[in-house]
């Protein structure tokens, strides 16, 4: 029973060459990249094929497809290393939920790129209605916030009667690439009468955005962890009126604080993670618990590190005020901290 | 037959099922001189576990325990749950001394302590706080002075949880007031039939409680209940207070299930909409903290100053709301209104909160003085 809190061998060496390569290969320096170039060109490709050589495009598809044919607790693993760095891959929108709706050799091996379009408004609603629509074969409607919209090569669109897969370069879809403040690949989608190659029933979709919750709730973490450590150097070695100012109550003990509620991230997110690979019947709650928590102790971790590097914290310069701006977009996407939380109790039944 | 199979037979044969029901206020056995039983089941449940060591199951068996070994303790610990059987014996002999002893005392020490908190036969008592000595523990002014053979203690100990029900204290007392302050305590035995010691109860803020105020006036101790070294008490108090820490958050997981959860009572007070949010996060947080214990056992590592921190003030968070969610029905004498006022308590006795950030920053995040 609790062996779910412990890594296998495997386990533990897929989550250390993980943070080692993310550390070489996409450091945080790799965001500022891209971040340099146009909204609707954040996502590199090369990069990504070298990402799926490790297993990580393809962790959740079966190895008949040629994928790694792992489970969340892996995919969370590499999720939270790609969150230490806020590595600019298309690891959610592709390996998670592309792995999990339309799985495929050119998906697993990092050729083939794919988007979900849900959002019709600025707020995430799983349940919301919805006014896109299938007519004659194809799609007709709009939709925001589409995460790696801009590269995606593949749309998976939530309509009234299905998901809808559609060639995102094909006729019909417009992208318009956003450039937002966290400088991650968003795009809105309009969809004019735009070719349906496949569909796919609604009851899938559910699957994939808990799935997605969950692994983003661990690069979340993973976030938050190295953002920590950040802070945590600093107040141990910034020297104010002759004293390190870590030596101060007022900011160890908020350090203190800090340092807990990640433990507690940590335990909610990794038994979310390991109760999706155990088809739990509480799955759905925990995802919600732990995506409620880790949007609070992202933005908590955050604030407290600008707040504790002091004027240099608002500064351009260092890297935490790109964490500041991930924690916040990310604890938007899927839903923030009031949403889960309210599902948290709904699913209890109050 | 392997131990769980034996084990199943003898509490199958030996748990009495009276004794195998969540276990009320005021039910457990405490042991001492004048122990009492709140029933005939929990006597023989008691007399019955002692005979096999199992009221300290790891414990070596010339200690009094059972000398299990660490899985077959986990079994030991699973088997108790899985049938809802009640602890035969709870003491801070068990909890914080015992463990101490075994680590740090003289042979003779062991020999003579062990066996008799092992049988529930004294019940101890810990003198730690002062009137003037708090979170600033090691400040602690009681004085023992050597006068041939014995220690004579002057000074006074408040907080001393069921001294008045107590026969023996475990005692932190001054030997040297001139050097650095943690350097001249040392940590001394004491029997609480000894002359010139004085017991008071203090009343709280929740009504009557098991604290009380005891002083010392002349007490005469022999040398020979110093435990280590006399100078060297600070070592063995921070020891005894991890152990003290872990317990209390252990004992907290451990709790009785409530009978009614805090979603039940907000559903029956009406879904007061204002409160929703608060109960929400209160079961998210209790849920995670739940969570947080299981990933320490599976793989230690998280301090207890977390959980003792964690654990208490979401206790306070939780009995007010268990208040807020009874309205004016919550401001009566009952249980619910005793054990919110009693909760303001859980974040200061064992350590303030405070206390346990500072050790958490020095400690663990390695944050300097």
């Amino acid at each position: 029973m609790s062996s779910r809190f412990v890594d296998s061998p495997e386990q533990a060496e897929l989550a250390r060459g993980a943070r080692a390569f993310v550390e070489r290969r996409i450091p945080v320096a790799a965001l500022r990249g891209v971040r340099a170039r146009p909204a609707d060109d954040r996502i590199d490709r090369a990069l990504w094929r070298e990402c799926a050589q490790l297993g990580w495009a393809g962790i959740l598809v079966g190895e008949g497809d040629g994928g790694a044919g792992l489970g969340m607790i892996e995919a969370g693993l590499v999720a939270e290393q790609l969150g230490r760095t806020l590595a600019p891959t298309p690891f959610l929108s592709t390996a998670i939920i592309g792995g999990t709706l339309v799985p495929s050799p050119a998906l697993a091996g990092g050729d083939q790129l794919v988007a979900l379009a849900l959002d019709e408004t600025p707020f995430f609603d799983a349940r919301a209605s919805c006014e896109t629509i299938i007519r004659d074969r194809g799609v007709i409607g709009a939709k925001r916030n589409v995460l790696d919209g801009p590269a995606a090569d593949r749309v998976i669109v939530r309509t009234q009667d299905a998901l809808a897969i559609v060639d995102a370069r094909g006729p019909g879809v417009t992208i318009t690439a956003l450039d937002r403040v966290d400088s991650r690949s968003v795009a809105d989608l309009r969809f004019d009468r735009a070719p349906v190659i496949d569909t796919l029933s609604l009851d899938h979709l559910d699957r994939a955005i808990t799935r997605a919750t969950a692994a983003l709730a661990a690069e979340m973490l993973g976030g938050a962890d190295a953002v920590f450590a950040t802070t945590l150097a600093y107040l141990k070695e910034r020297r104010q009126f002759g004293v390190p100012i870590g030596s101060f109550q007022a900011l160890k003990h908020r350090a203190a604080q800090i340092f807990c509620e990640l433990e507690l991230t940590r335990s909610i997110v990794r038994a979310a993670l390991a109760a999706l690979d155990a088809n739990a019947p509480d799955a759905e709650p925990l995802v919600s618990a732990a995506k409620a928590r880790a949007s609070d102790t992202y933005l908590l971790a955050t604030a407290e590190a600008i707040q504790m590097h002091g004027g240099i914290g608002v500064t351009d310069e260092l890297d935490i005020g790109l964490y500041y701006k991930r924690a916040m977009a990310a604890s938007m996407l899927f839903g923030d901290a009031a949403y889960h939380r309210d599902r948290f109790a709904r699913v209890a039944g109050y | 037959m392997g131990f769980r199979e034996e084990l199943r037979a003898w509490l199958e044969a030996s748990c009495p099922s009276s004794m195998r029901t969540p276990m009320a206020a005021g039910q457990e056995v405490w042991g001492g001189r004048r122990r009492t039983f709140p029933s005939e089941d929990a006597k023989l449940w008691f007399e019955r576990c002692v005979e096999r060591g199992y009221t300290v199951p790891s414990w070596p068996v010339e200690y009094g325990g059972a000398g299990l070994s660490p899985d077959d303790a986990k079994i030991f610990a699973e088997e108790l749950k899985r049938i809802g059987a009640r602890l035969p014996l709870v003491s801070f002999g068990i909890w914080m001394l015992g463990p101490v002893l075994l680590e740090l005392a003289s042979e003779t020490q062991k020999r003579e302590h062990l066996p008799k908190i092992a049988r529930g036969e004294i019940r101890w008592c810990q003198g730690y706080s002062e009137p003037g000595a708090g979170s600033d523990l090691a400040s602690l002014s009681t004085r023992a002075r050597r006068e041939g053979d014995d220690y004579v203690v002057d000074g006074a100990k408040v907080w001393t949880s069921h001294a008045d029900h107590a026969d023996w204290m475990f005692c932190l007392v001054r030997t040297d007031a001139d050097g650095p302050k943690h350097e001249g305590i040392s940590f001394l035995l004491i029997d609480m039939a000894s002359p010139g010691i004085s017991v008071r109860p203090i009343p709280l803020i929740s009504g009557s409680s098991p604290f009380c105020e005891t002083r010392f006036d002349g007490v005469r101790v022999p040398a020979a209940n110093l435990v280590g070294r006399e100078g060297g008490g600070w070592q063995i108090a921070k020891r005894l207070l991890e152990h003290e820490r872990t317990i209390i958050s252990v004992m907290r997981d451990a709790a009785p299930e409530e009978t009614e959860t805090l979603p039940q009572q907000f559903l029956r007070a009406g879904s007061p909409a204002g409160l929703r949010d608060r109960v929400i996060q209160a079961e998210l947080d209790f849920l995670c903290n739940r969570l947080t214990l299981e990933r320490n056992r599976a793989a230690p590592g998280v301090a207890s100053s977390m959980f003792k921190l964690y654990g208490t003030e979401l206790n306070k968070r939780r009995k007010e709301l268990r208040v807020l969610l009874a309205g004016t029905g919550g401001l009566e004498w009952n249980t619910a209104a005793k054990e919110w006022l009693r909760s303001r308590a859980n974040s200061i006795e064992g350590g303030t909160s405070e206390i346990q950030l500072n050790i958490i920053a020095k400690r663990v995040l390695g944050l300097p003085d």
